[in-house]
């Protein structure tokens, strides 16, 4: 173990000596010595010894300590001790000094008081900064280990400890930070009133509209389309799924297809469709006009509009969750009931929709949510139909840029999105009846009563059929000249949109897309790794130790899955937009927002796989000498490729098609693909937007297509279930 | 190269596992003596596979002491013991071959691969397996699986080889087979070997010593004639090879022997500690003999079913001390038919004073 604490403690000196304390964007590539002994870039010993930052001699202090932990003969659990109060500390006094002096001075206006004001300034910290602390997490990690946490094993120690320093620092930190700003004064200061007055506004509240007035308080808006939205989506789900699991119809591919298709569809994509069809210069209204002289109206704009595109895009996820619960009703039960002289309608009735019901609240919580978060198609639809999530955007980018109001109705969004978090986890775990023993539980559905088959037949094939052509739509949308008005045919959008000309020096990136691609393709390919590596680290902590707070820690880290996205986006950038932690307007906060995003799915994915996986083959290999590492190493992970692949692409597909969060955080140097989309709708320019969308889902069907190739070919036939995999991480 | 053993002795003592408010394992103590292979038989929940796990590190006990070759490992983890175990379900890693296999746990000792591959070799040859190295594991037999485990194990030369249940995945005929090569392996090379198995035929063929568990404590430990000729309590009597279990009457004993009362019968026994009063006497079924005539020393009994079973005839008896259950020799031309008057004898031998 003394190799884990000079590894670590190494890590830290450079950081110490060498990286630039502050910075983080360009602070490495400037290696000229000015830069080195400036106190823009210099490290920290720079800093406290040239730049009269003595605050800054604690950290050596920190890191020079654990030397005595690494002492010949020096008692095992008394190392231990100095690593854990030496890392605590270090880790505390970092987090003091930054929040304690910024870029204005003193961060706290009880320091002025007590100091009177300062001269000295912080910037955001930089890789010195960062390498120090990890150094110091690690140390303390390591410590914990020696005092005999976790059964003396320091890479279980340190894996916990990273999870939940990066989950604390990226997930809950900007939450807590939206909630002070929501309590924000004008002039600077914390106050309940500020608090109390924006979360208690008529603009969330009111219920003008049973007064005659024109509408409702955002909250009642964005709670009443999510409601019927849960309601369709789980109804038209179960059809979907009653249609695929018990009756003979002929086209069952094409419902994988339709299932497949929202998960490589950035979420406003159909509403753009249903501005096409149903829009003032849409297809269908433009017939209507001409054929029946039904004057146009803006009807789409607004609660109409969102029910249909939030049904469309959100019904494929109701079939995939209920796919699995109504295949995993037991057709002995049915059977047995058959056999008490049930009749098919009773057995129905009596049987099988009750042993579904827990079921059809969770798929409805789940619509409900997904309507509560979804920000890309009220965006393009709402109208004024105001809804919390775009609200929330107008709020910090609109005219009144109010983030203070901004927080408020984000708090409100987070509450009612965890209530159906809490519900789904808390309640509905407890009453799932449905379940796969794998004992003798052969035998045969009973058939549909016959007026459930007409009505699902009724309602599923017609809308699949209506999915199918909105999706046509989007690809054809793309090559007509103006849809609806001009129908000819043209490429010129793809030009505008991916041109490529060559010019004296080469290739010219000419179309306007190319920008936001690359850095889209680049942002996303390098967040998926790290998804991936710290989502899997996750899952193996969860399926396979046991710690206390285990069940807490299972908890938080799916938390960030019932976080809205917009609600992310604004605590990202109340949280990181001053020192001590200045990202934004980086790729780097970018990143961070893909990984902790999209971790929940990363994690599903590998803890079914590893419930798939035997644990006598760790313990196995533990009695064959292996430590916890080195049989994760060895054994774990090649068992776990395809989840590892699983969460690689679906993280990297994911990153791509999110735009509530990201929407918030781009820049021009780091523009993103759905950004650009959104901005190009706003301003009406269709011909781009939708040609720019079908190249993206063309792109990730590529990438999705390449999962289920290599996940498909698993190298141990025997352990099926990997389709199970794709399910789970796409529900 | 060669496969020896480095064989130490196992004691525990007051050991004590809890998990949450269930106590699996409650303060048990008992010494394995080195080169000895000594049986956990139990049935399923008695905490036969947790006092396994605690001496491979797998459990840490909630209090209490284990030693291994007089080392306290008690806080010691799995990688640092010197135990190796034989997993029920093998635990073959499935992405490695044969020989990977076995050379897995070599890997971590140090040296060069091509001994760790000559030491794996050594191993297979020791079970049979010689030649397969580059099989796959899902191209194995069930007993070839087992026979990798047990080499894969061996190799480290561990100074004890624990061995969970390793046979469940067998069918009858292999089993029998598999539990003859292990004993025969662990002669030959002296190990000090601990198995766990809810199966007491099992436990009789193998072992030197056997623990009998119930109820997360030690019923009763000895040498398999011990246990089956002397069972202590109604439920070893009962567990291994089964028994007939009577009330009787106990009177004052002298000379280590007890006269013992069940119904018009009376039989000298050894009194084993027992006093005078009410106890149980354990009968074997193969102690009850059935015969046409009465006589002095034969209950007079009426059969309420005959199972016949080839080598032999399973009587289920109602008698005025109560319900018999009892094997015969088939073919002595007994008349066996339901509703039939017999008399039966018990013993000699097969019968024992048995505590509740």
């Amino acid at each position: 173990m003394p190799v884990t604490i000079l590894t670590w403690l190494g890590i830290g000196w450079i950081g110490f000596l060498l990286l630039p304390w502050y910075g983080l964007e360009d602070g490495i590539t400037r290696t000229p010595l000015r830069y080195y002994l400036g106190d823009e870039a210099g490290p920290g010993l720079i800093q406290a010894a040239l730049h009269a930052k003595w605050w800054l001699w604690p950290v050596a202090a920190a890191l020079a300590l654990p030397l005595l932990a690494l002492r010949p003969n020096s008692d095992h659990r008394r190392a231990g001790t100095i690593l854990i109060v030496v890392g605590t500390a270090g880790l505390a006094w970092i987090s003091l000094q930054g929040f304690a002096l910024t870029h204005r001075g003193w961060g706290w206006s009880i320091l002025a008081e007590m100091f009177g004001p300062t001269t000295q300034r912080q910037f955001g910290m930089g890789w010195g900064a960062a390498s120090v602390a990890t150094s110091l997490l690690f140390l303390l990690t390591t410590g914990l280990a020696r005092r005999g946490a976790m059964r003396g094993d320091a890479f279980v120690t340190g894996a916990i400890g990273i999870v939940v320093a990066t989950v604390a620092l990226f997930v809950f930190w900007p939450v807590i930070e939206v909630l002070f700003e929501a309590a924000l004064t004008n002039d600077g200061r914390y106050g309940l009133m500020p608090l109390a007055n924006r979360l208690t506004t008529q603009t969330i509240w009111g219920l003008g509209c049973f007064q005659g007035q024109r509408s409702c308080g955002v909250f009642w808006n964005s709670v009443l389309l999510a409601t019927i939205v849960g309601i369709t989506t789980t109804l038209l789900g179960l059809a979907f799924a009653l249609l695929a699991q018990r009756t003979a119809f002929p086209a069952k591919p094409l419902l994988k297809l339709v299932a497949v298709l929202p998960v490589i569809t950035p979420p406003f994509v159909i509403g753009l469709a249903i501005i096409l069809l149903f829009g003032r210069n849409g297809a269908v209204t433009l017939f209507l006009e001409s054929a029946f002289g039904i004057p146009p109206t803006r009807w789409i704009y607004g609660l109409p509009g969102l029910v249909l595109v939030q049904t469309l895009a959100f019904a494929p996820i109701a079939f995939m969750v209920l796919l699995g619960v109504v295949q995993g009703v037991s057709p002995s039960m049915e059977e047995a009931a058959q056999t008490l002289r049930a009749s098919r309608w009773r057995v129905f009735t009596t049987v099988t929709l009750p042993l579904i019901r827990p079921g059809l609240a969770n798929s409805f919580l789940i619509g409900f949510v997904e309507s509560l978060a979804d920000f890309g198609n009220p965006l393009v639809l709402a109208g004024n139909f105001n809804v919390l999530s775009t609200q929330i955007f107008f709020a910090i980018v609109g005219a009144q840029s109010d983030p203070g109001r901004a927080a408020a109705l984000s708090m409100v969004l987070l509450a009612v999105c965890l209530a159906a978090f809490f519900l789904q986890n808390v309640w509905l775990g407890k009453r799932a009846y449905t379940t796969v023993s794998g004992k003798g539980d052969g035998g045969m559905h009973a058939p549909l009563p016959r007026g459930a088959r007409w009505f699902i037949y009724g309602t599923a094939v017609p809308w699949m059929a209506f999915t199918l052509i909105v999706y046509a739509m989007i690809v054809v949308g793309g090559f007509v000249e103006n849809f609806g008005r001009d129908n000819s045919f043209t490429l010129k959008h793809y030009v505008v949109t991916f041109g490529i000309e060559w010019g004296q020096h080469g290739i010219v990136w000419a179309g306007r897309a190319w920008n936001s691609l690359f850095t889209t393709l680049q942002l996303s390919a390098l967040a998926a790794p790290l998804t991936a590596a710290i989502g899997l680290l996750t899952a193996y902590l969860l399926a396979r130790q046991t710690f206390a707070g285990k069940q807490a820690f299972e908890f938080t880290t799916m938390l960030s899955f019932a976080i809205p996205g917009t609600v992310i986006g604004v605590s990202y950038i109340v949280a990181f937009n001053v020192p001590p932690l200045e990202l934004t307007g980086t790729g780097i906060i970018l990143v961070i927002c893909f990984v902790f995003r999209n971790m929940p799915v990363a994690i599903r994915a590998g803890v079914a796989t590893l419930s798939q996986i035997d644990k006598s083959l760790d313990e196995c290999s533990l009695m064959l000498r292996h430590g916890s590492f080195a049989t994760l190493r060895r054994v774990v992970l090649p068992l776990l490729r395809p989840a590892i692949v699983a969460a690689l692409v679906y993280s990297f597909v994911r990153a791509i098609t999110s735009v509530s969060a990201v929407v918030f955080l781009v820049s021009a140097e780091y523009n993103l693909a759905t950004a650009y989309i959104v901005n190009r709708v706003e301003v009406s320019d269709y011909g781009v937007a939708i040609a720019y969308s079908s190249a993206l889902v063309v792109i990730m069907a590529v990438g999705v297509g390449l999962i289920q190739l290599v996940v498909g070919e698993r190298r141990l036939g025997r352990r099926g279930g990997a389709s199970s995999i794709l399910r789970e991480a796409s529900a | 190269m060669k496969i020896s053993a480095r064989s130490a002795d196992v004691e525990f003592r007051d050991v004590t596992r809890r998990f949450g408010n269930v106590v699996a394992v409650d303060s048990i103590s008992f010494t394995i003596a080195s080169g000895t292979l000594v049986t956990l038989l139990g049935p399923s929940g008695c905490g036969k596979t947790t006092t396994l796990r605690m001496i491979a590190g797998l459990e840490i006990p909630s209090a209490g002491t284990i030693r291994i070759g007089g080392r306290d490992v008690t806080r010691l983890p799995a990688t640092a013991r010197d135990v190796s175990m034989v997993f029920q379900s093998y635990a073959l890693f499935p992405h490695m071959n044969v020989i990977e296999n076995v050379a897995y746990g070599l890997a971590v000792g140090g040296g060069s691969k091509a001994e760790q591959r000559d030491r794996a070799r050594a191993g297979l040859e020791l079970v049979g397996l010689a030649g397969y190295d580059a099989r796959m594991p899902s191209e194995l037999s069930g007993g070839q699986q087992q026979r990798v485990a047990v080499a894969r194990a061996l190799v480290l030369e561990p100074s004890v080889l624990l061995f969970d249940e390793p046979l469940s995945n067998l069918d009858a005929k292999l089993r029998r087979r598999m539990r003859e090569e292990i004993r025969d392996l662990q002669q030959k090379l002296g190990l000090t070997a601990v198995y766990v198995t809810h199966d007491q035929e099992e436990a009789l063929a193998v072992s030197d010593v056997i623990v009998v568990m119930s109820q997360a404590r030690i019923a009763q430990s000895g040498s398999p004639a011990e246990l089956y000729d002397q069972p202590a309590t109604r439920f070893v009597a009962d567990f291994i090879g089964g028994a007939n279990l009577l009330p009787c009457e106990v009177g004052p004993h002298r000379d280590g022997v007890a006269t013992c009362r069940l119904g018009p019968l009376a039989f000298d026994l050894p009194h084993r500690g027992i006093a005078a009063g009410g106890t149980t006497l354990a009968v074997r079924p193969h102690a009850i003999r059935l015969h046409t005539h009465p006589a002095a020393d034969r209950l007079p009994a009426r059969i309420r079913k005959a199972t016949y079973l080839g080598s032999h005839i399973e009587f289920t008896l109602d008698s005025d001390v109560g319900e018999l259950f009892a094997i015969a020799s088939a073919g002595d031309g007994m008349q066996v038919s339901q509703g039939a008057s017999v008399h039966a004898s018990l013993g000699p031998g097969g019968l024992a004073l048995v505590r509740d």
